[in-house]
């Protein structure tokens, strides 16, 4: 059992194979995108895989500490920043091969043309509370 | 409310329901809803025979569930195909039940999740609070998991090692929230072992208890790990150990070696050692020898190179390492160790930064950070 974040990355991700803007799409495939999505959510709850996931908004503000008695430093996005997380969704799997899968399945969703977009995920694993038995073997 | 009573009695009284014919599923609500009911009722008018006042009520909620036409039907057909009354079979119920939740056709999740439920009489809440998921998603695995072995049928005799490891699985998850895991996997395995003479069932118990009895010296207060060379022993369990010694020589005793037993052997071993300097390695890696023959296990390979860095010396480990794939878990930890142990610092502490990134944990990351922070410290000095 071991829990994986997925991150949506819009930007900063090498281009997908089905690179068009969404804005761009006809309006029925961007319905069948969100659709998609949902479904796919929908279909991890009942397999008892789905723990949790949102959507972010795209600007995001930079904060800093700024000394004693000074209140934070806040800026940007900077100029430079290329990435963007759209959006996030944990899971609790049993190996890092379904998670694999799982990741693989999201980023069919359907984009531009009705063709799977391709875009890349980020699947990252979660750290997890020491297992009891640690001088042990353990698979 | 006595809660340890009912949660002691709901596998057998779910097992009984089984036996007579009731579907998996629907015998498992029917029992949920006989514990509610005991919550309710008990405290104003106990019954003289608890167990037999939950079987009553679950078998009627059962049969009131099944009362729509097509179950009664259902429920015919299996009274149908149900053998003739014959003298009772002397099996225990609860033992059919362990080994229908470590049923194969189930994931290692579900079959944790069900086995934690159906057997241990967690409620979904406690179970989900465990494995940190929302209760909807460990619902959704319980009921599906439910849904796998509803055709299951129960006089099949099961395969003691599937039920070994789900045990296992749970006593390795820890704890959190309010149920602590790792008791309640030694509270199954005690169960299982008074029903069931086998040895490996004893290996576990022992290697479980073995470990349990270290688990409050294995942390410092602030969460950092402490590794088992610097753990106080004086706060060691000796009472778990004791009952964990005697009941692992009884089954080594009984000359069918498995590789609980021999886990158990090594984890025997460094809970008798009155400090970690007299440690008997030389006997701890003839076990390890005897866990690679059993199980071929490249994690066991691994965990033999430092006992062999023990016995014979860091180089003889380090060449025990070399001939194992070096992206197995801890490798790199245990290259850092034995380097160390040989006076390469410089190696030693790149490796444990190298490690600390590989770290499976939070606990272990910041443990090898620290140990590359002392050594680079040392080496600037």
């Amino acid at each position: 059992m071991a829990k994986y974040l997925l991150l949506k990355h819009y930007r900063g991700a090498p281009a997908p194979v089905n690179d068009v803007p969404m804005d761009q799409w006809a309006p029925e495939e961007i319905s069948a995108h969100v659709q998609y999505m949902q479904d796919f959510a929908a279909r991890l709850e009942k397999t008892g895989e789905f723990v949790d996931g949102q959507a972010l908004a795209p600007e995001g503000t930079w904060v800093r500490y700024d000394g004693e008695g000074r209140p934070p430093v806040t800026d940007g996005p900077f100029a430079e920043t290329k990435d963007l997380i759209a959006g996030w969704m944990v899971i609790d799997v049993d190996s890092y091969e379904r998670a694999v899968e799982l990741a693989g399945e999201l980023s069919a969703a359907p984009g531009a043309g009705g063709k799977p977009i391709h875009e890349w995920l980020e699947l990252r694993p979660f750290l997890a509370a020491p297992p009891t038995i640690t001088e042990c073997p353990h698979r | 409310m006595n809660e340890a009573l009912l949660r002691s009695l709901t596998p057998s009284v779910l097992a009984i329901l089984v036996r007579r014919g009731a579907d998996f599923a629907a015998a498992e609500d029917a029992v949920q809803d006989a514990l509610v009911e005991a919550v309710r009722v008990w405290p104003a008018d106990p019954p003289r025979d608890p167990k037999g006042w939950l079987v009553t009520v679950a078998w009627r909620r059962f049969l009131d569930a099944t009362r729509a036409d097509a179950a009664r039907r259902r429920r015919e057909d299996l009274v149908e195909e149900e053998p003739a009354p014959g003298p009772a079979p002397a099996v225990d119920d609860t033992l059919q039940l362990y080994f229908l939740c470590a049923h194969p056709s189930l994931t290692p999740s579900s079959a944790v999740a069900l086995t934690l439920r159906a057997v241990g009489g967690l409620t979904t809440r406690q179970i989900a609070q465990a494995y940190l998921v929302p209760e909807a998603t460990m619902a959704q695995r319980i009921s599906r998991a439910k849904r796998t072995v509803s055709g299951v049928r129960f006089d099949q005799p099961g395969d003691v090692a599937t039920v070994l490891r789900v045990l296992y699985l749970v006593f390795n998850e820890g704890y959190s929230g309010d149920v602590d895991l790792a008791a309640e996997a030694i509270r199954l395995t005690r169960q299982l072992a008074a029903a069931i003479d086998h040895p490996e069932v004893a290996g576990l118990l022992a290697l479980m208890l073995l470990h349990h009895a270290r688990r409050a010296t294995r942390t410092a207060p602030d969460g950092s790990l402490v590794p088992l060379a610097e753990q106080d022993r004086g706060r060691w369990d000796t009472e778990s150990i004791a009952e964990g010694v005697g009941i692992l020589q009884a089954a080594l005793a009984r000359d069918r070696l498995g590789e609980f037993q021999a886990q158990a052997a090594i984890a025997a071993l460094h809970a008798d050692a009155p400090t970690a300097e007299e440690t008997d390695w030389v006997q701890i890696l003839e076990w390890y020898d005897e866990l690679v023959r059993l199980t071929g296990s490249p994690v066991v390979r691994l965990n033999r190179a430092v006992a062999v860095g023990e016995a014979d010396g860091p180089r003889a480990g380090l060449a025990a390492l070399a001939a194992l794939d070096d992206s197995l878990p801890r490798h790199t930890a245990v290259a850092a160790y034995l380097h160390e142990r040989d006076g390469d610092l410089a190696t030693a502490a790149r490796l444990y930064a190298e490690a600390a990134q590989k770290a499976p944990n939070l606990a272990e990351r910041d443990y090898l950070t620290r140990q590359a922070a002392r050594l680079n410290a040392r080496r600037c000095r």
